[in-house]
């Protein structure tokens, strides 16, 4: 990444340049002062972080304690939560970016009316506030599990229906953008051939996707692994499936206060998505980037 | 579903398959937006209880309602307030730090991926990580340094708390917005701020004359995204505060810092069903308005341009 220039040239600059650089560590110490007291304070047992909330902490091994009591939890299943979220966001993950390619390749190719009208759709529908859908949707789901004799409410199923739902239209929206721009010719070339147009899709057109696919995986993973509303209303607040909000909520409601464990399950609960952050660094950045100005 | 086929391209034997590819996206966006959608408009216009099938048209009834209720009104209020706070913090804040990661000094790029971190925490985890530094580390400095202001926490103070939620916002959505306005800085050509460098012209002057102006599209972009991620903030607001401290507004009990979906949800979780739905297609009309106003502006950049 090239830096832009502003300042003249460097040697004048010195003095300002250490000055900026002071500057620029105590805000990022400001920053990071959150998740510092998170770990600091996930090292003490609730008695301490009542006396002195902002000392180190007097042993590290007691973080090691602190999870275990997270995971050993009899009120709360976290390990079951945990397991829950990486199925319900990876199988989310899989459905989405399938179809939603799949739907986009095809609103691209086949310009009807019918596909503008539908993409317009697609599009229009991001302005509707989940408020709007929740309560109706939830009766809804219940409904038509009744009718199909499936359940929809509480089950990995119905939740990742409703991600695709709720994750396809932006994700459709991306990837119409990036297909308008892939040249037809290749494509055509194998139509003469006679190449299935399935095949097309899949053998030709999908591999071309995956920048763009790192894009629509990053928006749509962090959303769904943080999300909260949409798993309380499907899956509910003791159901069987369980995600990590849910569960991190549930420790913050049965142990009032009890700042040792609400902390070292918000800490496990970040673990996940900044370890992946740490060594996926370059594509999330470059993800959010494209992901915003779309 | 026949015209999908397409009668101007190559491919148009293929209909099947065209039904097939849009079959799932098609399918679910039907069954979880569509259908939820018009039953929610529906439901904002008559007494639904959320679990009798019996619901009867109520015409304007719960509007009117919402109108004179000093509990939304309030809530609506706040919500503008915040939302307004917001849009000032996070462009200031992140137009700061998008200087300092494209400026000259070292490990920039650090810094600019430490900044973005905030971000990739969900609402309900850096609210609870929030509640306890505002109530419990930044008291305990306050009572062990003898710093009066920060004895009391800012989150039992009406007149303070949505303050303190913006900057906890700010905290968290900077970092992003950074990232646009870098992409935005760095796709200025760096011969514009040379010749205004070579013409004697200080940074100050670039700043202001060259850079701000050609980031208008960003700040743009970054105003419309905060304005709307404020007007549905919900989990940070549940628990950070989870709508308190009580105050009063027109003579009346309300929650000082309960947002508007924050005020919807627990409309809902008191039974209130239908009302909760008025209040949510309330909430859709005011982001309606908003994405209009932001279409039309797009569109006359694109005129201009």
């Amino acid at each position: 990444m090239k830096p832009l220039h502003i300042g003249k040239n460097n040697r004048y600059l010195k003095p300002d340049l250490l000055l900026l650089e002071l500057l620029t560590i105590l805000l990022f110490l400001l920053f990071m002062f959150p998740f510092i007291m998170v770990v600091l304070n996930s090292a003490k047992t609730s008695r301490e972080i009542i006396f002195n909330a902002i000392a180190l902490p007097t042993s590290w091994k007691q973080l090691g304690v602190n999870v275990g009591l997270i995971f050993s939890n009899p009120t709360v299943d976290y390990m079951g939560a945990f397991i829950d979220s990486i199925v319900i966001t990876v199988l989310s993950l899989l459905v989405i970016s399938i179809f939603s390619s799949m739907a986009a390749w095809i609103l691209v190719r086949n310009k009807t009316l019918w596909s503008t009208i539908l993409f317009m759709a697609f599009v229009s529908a991001m302005v509707i506030p989940f408020q709007v859908l929740m309560y109706p949707l939830v009766r809804w789901m219940r409904v038509i599990g009744e009718f199909l004799n499936f359940r929809l409410l509480g089950t990995v199923g119905g939740i990742v229906f409703a991600y695709l739902g709720f994750g396809s239209p932006l994700s459709i929206f991306i990837f119409h953008g990036f297909i308008k721009n892939i040249p037809l010719e290749i494509e055509e070339s194998a139509t003469i051939d006679g190449c299935p147009k399935s095949t097309i899709f899949f053998r030709i057109v999908f591999p071309l996707l995956q920048p763009i696919m790192i894009t629509v995986l990053i928006l749509n993973g962090i959303w769904i692994w943080n999300d909260y509303l949409l798993p309380l209303l499907v899956l509910g607040s003791n159901g069987r499936v369980q995600t990590i909000p849910i569960a991190v909520t549930a420790f913050a409601g049965a142990y009032l206060k009890q700042w040792d464990l609400i902390l070292t399950s918000t800490l496990i609960a970040m673990l996940p998505i900044i370890v992946l952050y740490i060594f996926a660094q370059r594509y999330i950045i470059k993800g959010m980037v494209e992901g915003s100005i779309k | 579903m026949q015209e999908l086929s397409g009668e101007r391209t190559p491919m148009k034997k293929n209909s099947a398959v065209n039904i097939v590819f849009l079959a799932p996206c098609v399918l679910t966006f039907i069954m979880i937006i569509i259908i939820p959608f018009f039953f929610g408009l529906y439901y904002s216009v008559t007494d639904w209880n959320g679990v009798s099938d019996d619901v009867a048209f109520v015409g304007l009834k719960n509007f009117r309602g919402l109108a004179s209720s000093p509990d939304f009104i309030y809530s609506f209020l706040i919500t503008i307030a915040y939302t307004l706070i917001n849009i000032v913090f996070i462009n200031i804040v992140s137009f700061i730090l998008s200087l300092i990661v494209t400026s000259k000094i070292r490990r920039r790029n650090f810094y600019r991926s430490g900044f973005f971190v905030p971000y990739l925490i969900g609402g309900i985890v850096l609210g609870y990580i929030w509640q306890f530094i505002l109530n419990n580390i930044l008291v305990k400095i306050g009572t062990t340094y003898s710093i009066a202001f920060l004895e009391t926490s800012f989150l039992s103070m009406p007149n303070t708390v949505i303050w303190t939620m913006a900057v906890v916002n700010t905290w968290q959505y900077a970092g992003y917005i950074m990232l646009i306005f870098v992409a935005a800085i760095q796709s200025i050509p760096s011969s514009l701020m040379e010749a205004a460098n070579v013409d004697g012209a200080n940074y100050f002057h670039r700043v202001i004359h060259i850079l701000i102006p050609m980031m208008a599209n960003a700040f743009t972009i970054s105003i419309f995204l905060t304005l709307t991620t404020s007007f549905k903030q919900f989990d940070m607001n549940m628990t950070l505060t989870n709508g308190g401290p009580a105050t009063r507004f027109m003579d009346a009990p309300v929650k000082a810092s309960q947002l508007l979906a924050m005020n919807i949800f627990n409309t809902a979780t008191a039974n209130r069903m239908a009302e909760a739905q008025a209040k949510a297609v309330v909430l859709f009309i005011a982001l309606l308005i908003v994405s209009l106003i932001q279409v039309s502006v797009n569109k006359k950049k694109e005129v201009e341009m």
